[in-house]
């Protein structure tokens, strides 16, 4: 529909004026659209003044000013933004991460565009939009963790991609033969810890069980729990993880992969970027999905980042036409490309661009995921448990013998928190 | 005629002429009075207030007492905040040893108070950490300390001593953050002796070389006590400057590793102000906790001032 639109439009404008002025009346907008967005990095930057740039050719009489933040900045700033005189359109992050926002009352319930079929395709993703079963804003795009690892290397050693936890530790075994490191990890900014728990508790106890925990239904010194983290020991006792990796951010830490002193890196698809800039070719690099551990369907961690729409904004209307045009299929195809964000597109009708990790990502969490998809760590559970909670689960990295006290520490967080 | 002209001209002299004398510092006074009383006064008066309340920052607050306070040094059934116990022994960490920058920067200074041909290059090149932003300080101390590839190992290596993670080693992190602010620290004590010694009075140092004092007689007996002004405001911004270590903190470590280096400062802002913290009544309550400490401090700073001008008068 929308694309049927665009090109008609387009049509008519190279027609003559005349005949475009009582179409456009019905359908282009005016007035303003104040958008604060947090996509500061290069590549999201242009996909970013695309979509305005796409967006004002459609209304070209409508006023469009466009703020790009700084990502990290943005974290903090959103706080002050959302307050006094807020923008008609920021970004933020799905699932729990948008709490507290939303239980201000900060962002607007768009229930009633999912609900009346103006957001068409996006069915699938909903989920994590939703709180309390209402939505408060639209995704834009997602990606994949798993494990990236040194094709040549896996090659030159004889290893085969890993499909349960006891191949995982025996290929593991081998490489630290081999001098190396299993994985790569940068645990000083806490969040890379939380992939390695989110995956270990899923494996080791169901998707089901890990959101009851995110959720604060479980206790943190349950048995199974402390399974999982005895099943996570297993790789910290053998040596699979660099050394010191508590001083190293991921970017730091990317090194030891790119080094050849690190096989293989747990992480989100945005890595693989930052792989091939530094020299990586594709033979090298591959992917794969997280081993098996207990007998539950997989679970897979892929985050979504989103666009929402400011109670206090100005230009509602706009600002959902907005949301409306970049969640729709054809844009959502363009700006998730390879050579724009890289990453998954959100709408069931957008193609996935023809790349060897979005196509496996995209297969996996189609076709493999049937546990369900969880958002991360920090977006998962509220903002204080999961600050408390990465920085116990960086300290069982590197001190795993105070698992008792971590998880005394985090349960009683935990009561505290979850009243 | 003259006694009603005398009046009428006392009746036309202004109000504020008349009281010019009385108003006058007043009216110097109240610029300073405003914006001390909006930017200091009223913002400590507003953290007491929230601290007695939970709130995210972005909804509503609810009252609840004291018991963030509670909460937070343990009182009642709860144990004691341990986040804020390891930030609260930080702090006097960083204010025991960052005090080693007042003997260091007298010694510099000692030894710069000569003159040599071109000393106002090496007083300039000593004084140079303290024109750089503490950013950079931190961001140049976390490269020597990297665990591979850090200056500091690639030394310890030349002495055959193994490879140390100085930042990524709980127990030993803190002293490493505060070894990188003594740098700057240290300049600046001793750019304030620098300027101490040049008011030191020669005839006393000649006549006490006269009675045949020297070397160390000579600095503690004649120099140091000359030098007591210079010292006061030494301990004065180096002990403000321990209480308020934040951005080195921030730089290098990030309260980590596993928040062995916080202090109350940088958990007041993780709690209110950062990524994950909505917990404005929490962070607060800190804030109020370090505001008394420092308020003991400035207290007696006020105190030693006010006793030494009256002994002056």
């Amino acid at each position: 529909m929308h694309s049927i639109l665009k090109t008609s439009f387009a049509a008519l404008a190279v027609a003559g004026m005349t005949a475009t002025t009582a179409f456009a009346d019905a359908h282009q907008m005016s007035g303003d659209l104040k958008i604060t967005s947090d996509m500061s990095n290069p590549a999201p930057r242009a996909v970013m003044e695309g979509l305005v740039a796409g967006f004002q050719e459609m209304h070209p009489d409508m006023n469009i000013e466009l703020t790009i933040v700084d990502r990290e900045a943005w974290k903090t700033q959103i706080r002050n933004a959302l307050g006094a005189n807020p923008p008609d359109v920021v970004n933020w992050y799905a699932a729990n991460r948008m709490g507290p926002y939303v239980e201000a009352g900060l962002f607007e319930d768009i229930s009633d565009m999912y609900e009346n079929g103006d957001l068409p395709g996006l069915d699938a993703v909903k989920g994590a939009l939703t709180l309390d079963g209402k939505q408060y804003g639209v995704p834009y795009t997602y990606y994949q963790w798993g494990m990236y690892y040194r094709e040549d290397i896996f090659k030159e050693l004889g290893l085969v991609e890993p499909v349960t936890f006891e191949e995982e530790l025996a290929n593991c075994e081998k490489i630290v033969a081999s001098g190396r490191a299993c994985y790569a990890i940068g645990t000083k900014f806490l969040w890379t810890a939380g992939g390695w728990f989110d995956y270990m508790n899923m494996r080791t106890n169901g998707f089901d069980f890990h959101m009851q925990l995110a959720r604060g239904e479980v206790e943190w010194t349950d048995p199974r729990v402390r399974e999982a983290f005895a099943n996570w020991r297993k790789i910290i006792d053998m040596g699979g993880y660099v050394a010191d990796h508590q001083s190293y951010s991921w970017q730091e830490a990317l090194n030891f992969m790119i080094d050849g002193e690190a096989t293989a890196y747990l992480i989100g698809n945005f890595a693989v970027a930052a792989m091939r800039e530094a020299g990586l070719t594709d033979e090298q690099i591959d992917f794969y999905q997280f081993p098996l551990i207990g007998d539950y369907p997989q679970g897979e961690d892929a985050p979504t980042d989103t666009f929402h729409i400011p109670s206090g904004a100005e230009n509602k209307e706009n600002a959902r036409a907005f949301l409306q045009y970049l969640t729709s299929a054809d844009v959502q195809t363009e700006i998730n490309s390879g050579d724009a964000l890289g990453q998954l597109p959100i709408n069931a009708a957008s193609g996935v661009d023809a790349d060897e990790f979005l196509e496996q990502g995209f297969e996996m969490l189609s076709n493999n995921a049937k546990g369900g998809v969880a958002q991360f760590f920090d977006r998962d559970f509220t903002a204080e448990m999961a600050s408390v909670g990465m920085e116990g689960l960086q300290e069982f990295m590197v001190f795993p013998d105070n698992l008792d006290d971590i998880l005394e520490r985090l349960e009683e967080a935990r009561v505290r928190i979850y009243k | 005629m003259s006694s009603i002209s005398a009046g009428s001209n006392r009746t036309t002299r202004s109000w504020y002429k008349r009281n010019e004398i009385a108003i006058t510092p007043w009216l110097f006074l109240l610029p300073a009075m405003l914006f001390f009383a909006i930017y200091v006064i009223i913002p400590i008066g507003q953290s007491v207030w929230i601290s007695f309340h939970q709130w995210d920052g972005l909804g509503e607050k609810t009252y609840i007492g004291t018991a963030n306070y509670e909460r937070l040094l343990g009182i009642g059934e709860q144990k004691i905040d341990r986040k804020f116990e390891t930030s609260f022994w930080n702090n006097l960490k960083w204010l025991v040893l960052y005090l080693l920058a007042v003997p260091a920067g007298l010694f510099i200074a000692l030894f710069l108070n000569q003159t040599v041909r071109g000393i106002r290059i090496y007083k300039s090149l000593f004084f140079f950490p303290f024109v750089i932003s503490q950013v950079v300080v931190g961001l140049v101390f976390s490269w020597f300390y990297l665990p591979r590839e850090g200056l500091l190992n690639a030394i310890l290596a030349v002495f055959g001593a193994g490879p140390v993670n100085i930042l990524g080693d709980p127990t030993l992190a803190t002293y490493g953050i505060i070894a990188a602010g003594l740098w700057p620290q240290t300049a600046y004590c001793m750019i304030l002796y620098l300027t101490g010694l040049n008011a030191v009075d020669p005839e006393q140092v000649e006549a006490a070389r006269l009675d045949g004092a020297k070397g160390y007689k000579m600095l503690w007996y004649i120099i140091l006590p000359q030098l007591k002004p210079a010292t006061f405001i030494a301990f004065v911004v180096t002990i403000i400057g321990a209480l308020r270590s934040f951005d080195l903190i921030s730089v290098m470590t990030n309260g980590g590793p596993f928040g062995s280096t916080r202090v109350l400062s940088f958990y007041m802002f993780e709690e209110s102000l950062s990524e994950f913290g909505f917990r404005m009544g929490y962070g607060s309550a800190i804030a109020v906790v370090l505001f008394f400490i420092m308020l003991g401090f400035i207290g007696y700073f006020l105190y030693s001032m006010w006793r030494d001008e009256k002994e002056a008068r």
